[in-house]
């Protein structure tokens, strides 16, 4: 390793990400309400969801055709959701713990802690989600590992763009402290409405039409519905929704490392309280 | 000590500026391998902001920083592994134990024997009884021990310390300081110890430099100290220059 790459911190190493993803797995199993909290409202959104869709589709004919768009926009949506909680709030441990000096001082590369925090974005996501997917086929039968390769591409473009929000998030973290905390919580939910989840991009007015369109995950939201009620797989959607992501998650580091250094500018990385 | 040996750290011009208020104003010192440097001050003086630019959290607004040669923030990345520090102001997850918190951060510093030196650093601090409870569950003087063990844990060359007895009691406070010495001596390490007790700097360093609103004040040995300021502690010097009085006691 050259010493220029060591020192913009471009050294990458798989040994720190695994001590990070370790002191996250120690947090989390010793504690249940932790674990209990990430299954909790996945549940909660799916049952309710759920029955909804069992009730209108008894009585509307295009709803009895277009089975699981409701429990499938749901789980797409926690998949979309709960990846950048998942991030967010392992990147909020070490600021509620004010471990974040000693995390700072230590050789871990940001890359590292970054790469870290989606790990556990996905360990997370697994925990709240595999056992929910379960339940939606026991209770309703809508099966989302029957998507198949489809699933993939959905995932794979909705967990890109929850990390580079999470990684857009962190940054405000470290250069404004606990202020910014209830972005951590909230920023995804600016996404419900303009990323269509629950309904077509067609029904919005067309100016606000564009804005819909310059977010990755309503292409994969569309592509569900294609693929449900129309049996379309829409590839064409997914390349683009995977276009925008890398071009939001490069803005997302760009912004992440900018706000970094500005914390450093600031002297924010010592005082990360409110 | 050899002198004329490249300095473990290099402060030259340093400056920090908050939104018009000045945290340091143009400081340089230089430390020897091997040295015990106490950094004196009240509130406010500037020692938190020059050990942060130090440890490459903060950026100067001017003015040059070298740890073991390693311009700091930017070469950071070098010379992290062969440093570490301690503050009272720096948790460390509580819900972990001793144990994996120590471990966690060992393999962070890419220690080679975790378990090795987590043993050795146990029965050195005397860790044992508490190395598998939650570290949230210590006394202040059970994690002040467990931060000290975290700093060693890569067997620094260079040692920050912000106040690493604050809130301990006496006695904790005095074995603390035991182990500072026993590290030092062993591995012939940097310390650089920003504290308000003069008793601990009087104890361990050999050398002091005070600092007054960002400024050094004065930079020497507490016993050159003694005898500039006709003192008898160093608690005395440190009344002096902090009240304004450092120029009729010096002369």
């Amino acid at each position: 390793m050259s010493d220029s790459m060591r020192d913009v911190g471009l050294d990458f190493s798989l040994n720190r990400v695994g001590a990070m993803v370790r002191r996250y797995w120690y947090l989390l199993r010793s504690s249940w309400p932790r674990i209990l909290d990430l299954i909790y409202w996945p549940t909660v959104q799916m049952l309710m969801w759920g029955f909804l869709q069992l009730y209108v589709s008894q009585n509307a004919g295009f709803f009895a055709k277009a089975g699981g768009v409701f429990i499938g926009s749901v789980l797409l949506w926690d998949i979309l959701f709960r990846g950048q909680l998942g991030f967010s709030i392992s990147f909020l441990e070490e600021m509620y713990a004010h471990n974040l000096g000693n995390i700072m001082m230590s050789p871990l590369r940001p890359a590292e802690f970054i790469s870290a925090l989606m790990i556990m974005s996905i360990i997370r996501l697994a925990i709240g989600m595999v056992p929910v997917t379960f339940l939606a086929i026991a209770f309703f039968g809508f099966n989302l590992w029957s998507l198949g390769l489809a699933l993939v591409a959905f995932f794979i473009n909705l967990i890109l763009t929850s990390w580079a929000i999470g990684i857009f998030v962190a940054g405000l973290l470290l250069r404004n402290g606990m202020g910014a905390e209830s972005l951590a919580w909230t920023i995804m939910f600016l996404f419900l409405p303009l990323t269509c989840v629950y309904y077509p991009v067609a029904v919005l007015p067309v100016w606000l039409q564009y804005f819909a369109w310059a977010l990755p995950p309503t292409y994969v939201f569309e592509g569900m519905r294609a693929l449900l009620i129309d049996h379309v797989f829409r590839t064409d959607l997914m390349l683009e929704a995977l276009a925008f992501n890398i071009v939001l998650f490069a803005a997302a580091s760009f912004a992440f490392f900018r706000l970094l250094a500005s914390a450093r500018w600031h002297g924010s990385l010592l005082q990360t309280g409110e | 000590m050899d002198a004329s040996a490249q300095p473990a750290i290099a402060v030259e011009n340093l400056r920090k500026t908050y939104k018009g208020t000045t945290a340091v104003d143009g400081i340089s010192f230089r430390l020897p391998p091997g040295s015990v440097t106490g950094l004196l001050g009240g509130n406010g003086a500037g020692k938190t902001t020059t050990i942060a630019i130090i440890m490459g959290l903060v950026m100067p607004t001017s003015g040059r920083v070298a740890v073991l040669g390693a311009q700091m923030p930017k070469e950071r990345y070098r010379v992290l592994h062969r440093m570490n520090f301690e503050s009272p102001y720096v948790d460390m997850p509580m819900r972990l134990t001793v144990r994996q918190n120590l471990s966690v951060f060992a393999q962070l510093y890419g220690v080679a024997d975790i378990r090795g030196r987590i043993a050795q650093l146990a029965s050195d601090l005397d860790l044992g009884e508490f190395l598998d409870r939650q570290t949230g569950k210590l006394s202040a003087g059970q994690k002040t021990r467990v931060s000290l063990a975290k700093s060693l844990l890569n067997r620094p060359e260079v040692l920050l310390l912000d106040e690493p007895t604050a809130s301990l009691d006496p006695d904790t406070a005095d074995w603390v300081r035991s182990r500072l010495e026993d590290y030092r001596r062993e591995r012939g390490a940097t310390i650089l110890l920003a504290s308000h007790n003069m008793n601990e700097v009087e104890r361990l360093c050999e050398r002091v430099i005070i600092m007054k609103r960002g400024r050094i004040e004065d930079d020497d040995a507490p016993e050159k100290l003694l005898a500039r300021y006709g003192r008898e502690t160093l608690e005395e010097v440190f009344l002096d220059v902090a009240r304004g009085r450092q120029r009729e006691a010096a002369q």
